[in-house]
This record gives structure tokens, sequence and C-alpha cells, in this order.
């Protein structure tokens, strides 16, 4: 599967704000290029991204062709629990990768 | 959260392309318009105005390569149950759709700020609009020169 760079903090406080910035390698085809050919080239792209905390939604982000290849995505979550944050990506076929990282707050 | 964006229109651009493509050896991509991008917000906020203000859309005024252009949008907003921003949409002009991606948050998130790396087919204007847990719209735009537009190897 595709190589992934998620960068969050290990440990936080209670109630603090994390940012967390997230990577994956994927060349996000928009369909509109040409190949070699003269056919477009399929669109194949991430349309979905989605991170839960301990289970529930925390952010997520629909992308259209227009976000540039390898999509980085950064956004913010108050630190509430210890406990799991888990990612996922899924594509136009419908295939989902998933990380998983944990956080320890204290 | 629980706010989806509406699919983009893709058949009609994909017949637009097709019809281009016989024309020309290369033929760029039929290109959203601003009418087009003022639909695609239309969709969205249906009859709700959009004020100015509270969001703040980042981009380089200039950029080389198009392919991929660092964007953040901040909303003033303090993100409690009562008073937080549940979503954030960007649109484009020029490119051959008219969204370019959208965010979906909660008081959860803590600051209403989010960052992400777009591409532009051409010098064009971006347009950021925030929907509030009140169901208000506010947005930003800005205008944005690009001197390598994206997909322009073909």
């Amino acid at each position: 599967m595709a190589r992934v760079l998620i960068n969050l903090p290990a440990r936080a406080r209670r109630g603090e704000i994390i940012e967390i910035k997230t990577l994956i390698a994927h060349p996000m085809e928009t369909g509109y290029r040409l190949g070699p050919t003269g056919a477009a080239i399929p669109r194949d792209i991430i349309n979905r991204f989605l991170c839960t905390y301990n289970g529930e939604e925390v952010f997520r982000t629909d992308l259209f062709p227009a976000i540039a290849a390898n999509p980085f995505i950064a956004f913010f979550t108050v630190a509430a629990e210890s406990g799991e944050i888990v990612f996922s990506w899924t594509d136009d076929h419908g295939e989902t990768q998933t990380e998983v990282r944990q956080i320890t707050v204290e | 959260m629980d706010e989806r964006s509406p699919d983009p229109p893709t058949r009609r651009l994909v017949l637009f392309g097709a019809a281009g493509s016989g024309l020309a050896l290369y033929a760029p991509p039929a290109a959203a318009s601003p009418a087009a991008m003022d639909e695609a917000i239309r969709a969205l906020v249906g009859e709700a105005t959009v004020k100015r203000g509270r969001v703040k859309l980042e981009l380089p005024p200039i950029v080389e390569n198009g392919n991929t252009v660092p964007l953040t949008v901040t909303v003033d907003s303090p993100m409690n149950e009562a008073d937080h921003v549940s979503a954030i949409h960007i649109f484009n002009e020029k490119n051959p759709q008219p969204y370019v991606a959208a965010f979906g948050l909660g008081p959860q998130a803590g600051r209403a700020a989010v960052s992400t790396r777009i591409r532009l087919a051409d010098s064009q204007q971006v347009v950021a609009i925030a929907r509030l847990s009140d169901g208000s719209f506010w947005s930003d735009s800005a205008d944005v020169i690009v001197t390598l537009a994206a997909c322009a190897e073909g």
C-alpha cells in the first residue's frame, strides 16, 4: 500500500489543541490529462479522508481532482483522552488504507 | 459533520472534454468558468447569503508551479458546542471542476484551521466558504497568479 507520513505529538496535556499533519503517496490522476495515444488517462484519486479519535469522527475531507498529488492534509483536534487516532483514505476504486496512531493524554 | 458536498457535474465535463479532444492533438480540458463556480456555490448555500469575513484564505499571490499550491484556511470561531464551524468548502474559477475540497469538522477540532496543497490550472480566484453551526455562511477569496499551470505537461 501507499506510503504514509503522519505527524502528531505522542503525548499531550488534557484539553490541549494538537495539530495533525498527514501525507499519503498517491498520483491523484485527474482524468483530464491525455496519455501518449491521445486518450484521456482515467481518473484515479483519493476522494475521501477520515480521521476518528477513539471511534468518534473528528475530521473528514472530500477530495477532488484539484488536490495536488500526494495529498497533504493538516488539521487540529483537542486531545481529550488517551487512545487511538485512526486515519483512513479511500480511493476511486473503493479501496481504503487505514493507519492507527496512539496518543497519550496526561 | 453530517454535511456532504454535492457530487460535481462530471458527466457534463466529460462530454465537454470528449468534444474538445477530437478537435486538436492536445486539447486542454474544458475549464470551469466563474459562472460554474457561482453555480456550485449556489448549490451549496441555497438561498442563504454568504457574508465576507471571519474566514481567512491564505494562498501565495504568485506561484511558479500550479501542480502544488499550499493553501490554508482559518476561521475565526470559538469552536464550542454552541458556536463552531461545521464545514469549509474550497472553490476555484478556472480548473476543469469548480470544486477543490470540502472539509468537515466540529467542536472537537478546537481550532478551525485546515491546510492542504492544491492544483491550479490558470491564474484565477480561489474562494473559501465556511458553514457555521448556526447555518450562516462566511467567505474569503484570494487571487493567485500561476506561471506554470497544472496539467500543462499534458
